[in-house]
């Protein structure tokens, strides 16, 4: 099964390591990994993507807690949320293909953000579901280059994944 | 008041009571080196920075102060390695402090530049590199509360040399603040309450204690529950002196080596109480058959060694001095007579022995250093067959009084170790025993202990093998003694040449009167005891079976 954390981390340098070293060592998989900064300057939150049983997330959860620099992980998975993930694909295209393209691009609410006089730079958002089928959709085509940044989530509702709901919970 | 970053290195290390460091100079740590002169740390100069870190290591586990080690950049820096992978192991709270290139230089491949937070990131605690000064006092403060605090475990401080060299006005640090760092020492009440109805419950309960017993200062707790219980008790080797090993109900170590009473005794227990251990696989032979009819109750700091190996019923998260004393207050006293009875039976029926054939046993020797320091010894080992004798023959009463390499079995830990316990126990007789093949790991460390008048007495029970290996060929491998006989030098002139004393023993007779001698003696002393070739350390668990499928 796939889980989805989110984990804050203290923002400084050398964590991104830390967590990318502990999966490898400890041989867990990454699925994705995108990381930036949080609400708080001061924090990075961090969306892991990993495949496992019930066992292994417990054990990425506890070896991540391990590091002194990670402060929080949530399991989105086990509750409401969302997921979003952006890419970005050049795809060829001949004249005789670009109306197609740009017909596929509407129907998957896609952008297209750069064009070129032999192809074109489509961005799309969205579940992963989709964006397989999109790059699927593109493919006959040519598909020159694909970027993707990992999938970032969030808990629906008024619910979060920031530190101070934690004291909430604590309270 | 304004200093330099190594003086306020220095600084903040007497804040934290830091009374002595181990190190070896180089060009990136010259200015801490500059402001060591003058300070009032006492610094002991090793001859190899892994033998720092050891020494450090051993001072720490003897002291339950935590060991500080110094050593320069690049293969400084790497040296310390394998000193602090050992104490990440072992859980051993240590700060090793490394000078790094200047930060204009770093990432150039410069000369002697080595990214050592990098390296040391799988076997740290956790790691600084201080890029301005301003940190500095802060990381210090920082890296003693989480090397000591919690699971204890090595730190390491990377310090650039514009950083230690520059000046700045000095601040004291303030509160240490890490959101992503509570360790958890009180157990939840409702965990204790489901163990403490699972003992109700039992009647073949054995204790599986292991070192964090000793870490956590919780052997008489430990010692109180098991008479509270009548329940026996068997240690793994890191646990080895956190119970007296010759109390009634101690079943000495369990495992791949241990008593084959403590291994029958799990294997027929109805709950396993494990405090302060991690289910090694030396400790649990096949994992399907450990303990196979045992509720599983574990104790422990470390959320995440919960469930690592086993699958637990009672998982408690706490400190184990804490836990132990939470569940006693819940728990009633229980007889269990007929367990005991099984037990002892097991003990009478399968003594810890060997075919004393009166010729020169190792097991023999080590028995009679325990005979001959009255149990009182600090003794440290290094890793392999002299190792397991060692735990087997010496009757462990007191916690930190046995200091060897468990998780990481590194050769050549033993005498650096002696070195540290003796400067942080000046008072006791230390012993290192080592192993023929392991002595000549850290060798050089004798003349730091013969440097700074340390009269550590080093045993090797010298067989011209490189012992356990060579067993394991001869069990496995048809005899086939690949690249495992060593050809050695004159260890009695090589301490002579050292400084220190060496004794040749050839017969049983010349024991005592050797071992007598070294005790006396002020000096460093090297005992090469020529003992039998070809002896194996049994009762062994082939690797990957049950703990009751025992050879010998």
């Amino acid at each position: 099964m796939t889980h989805t954390l989110t984990v804050l981390v203290e923002n400084t340098p050398g964590v991104l390591a830390r967590v990318a070293g502990l999966f490898s060592r400890r041989g867990f998989n990454i699925d994705s990994l995108a990381v930036g900064r949080s609400e708080d300057p001061g924090i990075s939150r961090m969306t892991i993507v990993v495949e496992g049983d019930d066992r292994i997330l417990e054990q990425v959860t506890k070896q991540l807690h391990k590091l002194i620099d990670v402060i929080k992980i949530t399991d989105v998975t086990r509750d409401e949320f969302v997921d979003r993930e952006l890419v970005m694909i050049k795809v060829n295209t001949e004249s005789s293909t670009r109306a197609e393209i740009m017909q596929l691009v509407d129907i998957f609410r896609a952008r297209i953000v750069d064009v070129g006089p032999k192809s074109l730079t489509i961005e799309v958002t969205g579940y992963e579901s989709k964006i397989n089928a999109f790059e699927n959709s593109l493919r006959p085509f040519g598909i020159m280059e694909m970027v993707r940044t990992g999938k970032v989530a969030m808990l629906r509702g008024f619910k979060s994944t920031t530190i101070n709901d934690n004291q909430k919970k604590e309270d | 008041m304004r200093l330099s970053g190594a003086e306020i290195l220095i600084k903040s290390l007497e804040a934290e009571k830091v009374d002595t460091i181990f190190g070896y100079p180089g060009g990136q740590v010259l200015p801490i080196y500059d402001a060591l002169y003058d300070a009032d740390i006492r610094h002991i100069l090793c001859r190899h920075e892994q033998g720092a870190a050891h020494a450090a290591d051993g001072y720490a586990r003897a002291t339950g102060r935590p060991g500080v080690c110094l050593a320069t950049s690049g293969p400084g820096a790497t040296n310390l390695v394998t000193g602090i992978a050992n104490a990440y192991m072992d859980s051993v709270p240590l700060v090793a402090i490394t000078g790094q290139v200047p930060q204009n230089l770093l990432g150039r491949d410069s000369f002697q530049e080595a990214d050592i937070t990098g390296i040391t990131l799988p076997i740290t605690k956790h790691s600084y590199l201080v890029r301005d000064l301003s940190e500095l006092a802060g990381v210090v403060k920082e890296a003693f509360y989480i090397a000591t605090t919690g699971r204890p475990g090595p730190v390491l401080i990377d310090i650039p040399k514009d950083v230690s060299a520059s000046v700045d006005e000095y601040e004291a640090p303030g509160e240490i603040n890490l959101p992503g760092y509570k360790p958890v020492l009180e157990a939840d009440p409702r965990q204790v309450m489901e163990a403490a109805k699972a003992i109700a419950e039992s009647e073949r309960p054995v204790i599986y204690a292991g070192g964090g017993v000793v870490i956590s200062g919780a052997h008489e707790e430990l010692l109180r529950l098991a008479e509270l219980l009548a329940a026996p008790v068997a240690t793994t080797l890191m646990g080895l002196g956190g119970f007296p090993g010759d109390h009634p109900l101690s079943l000495g170590m369990l495992g791949m080596h241990g008593t084959k009473y403590a291994n029958f005794a799990v294997c027929e227990c109805d709950l396993l109480i494990a405090v302060g251990a991690r289910f090694d696989d030396r400790v649990t032979g096949k994992l399907e058959t450990f303990a196979p009819g045992a509720k599983v109750i574990h104790i422990d700091i470390d959320p995440a060694e919960i469930g690592k190996n086993v699958q637990v019923d009672i998982p408690i998260v706490g400190d184990v001095k804490r836990v132990l004393k939470q569940l006693m207050d819940i728990i009633q006293p229980r007889l269990g007579e007929a367990w005991r009875e099984k037990i002892q039976t097991w003990k009478k029926e399968y003594p810890v022995n060997f075919c004393d054939t009166g010729k020169l046993k190792p097991q023999a020797v080590i028995r009679d250093i325990y005979r001959l320091t009255g149990g009182n010894a600090r003794i440290t080992t290094d890793v392999g067959q002299h190792q397991m004798w060692t735990a087997q023959y010496y009757t462990f009463t007191k916690p930190r009084s046995f200091i060897s390499s468990g998780g990481l079995g590194t050769m050549g830990f033993g005498m650096p170790a002696a070195i540290g316990v003796q400067v942080g126990c000046p008072d006791d007789t230390v012993f290192n025993i080592a192993g023929d093949g392991s002595i000549q790991m850290n060798i050089q460390e004798l003349c730091t202990a013969v440097n700074y008048e340390l009269p550590i007495n080093v045993a090797i029970m010298d067989n011209g093998y490189l012992g356990m290996v060579r067993q394991w060929q001869e069990l496995f491998y048809k005899r086939r003694y690949s690249q495992t006989e060593l050809l050695n030098p004159d260890f009695v002139k090589l301490a002579e040449a050292y400084g220190a004393e060496g004794i040749r023993v050839t017969k049983r007779s010349e024991v005592a009167p050797a071992l007598e001698q070294a005790i006396r003696s002020s000096k460093p002393v090297m005992l090469d005891f020529m003992v039998e070739r070809e002896e194996n350390v049994m009762p062994m668990v082939p690797p990957g079976e049950s703990l009751n499928n025992m050879l010998g």
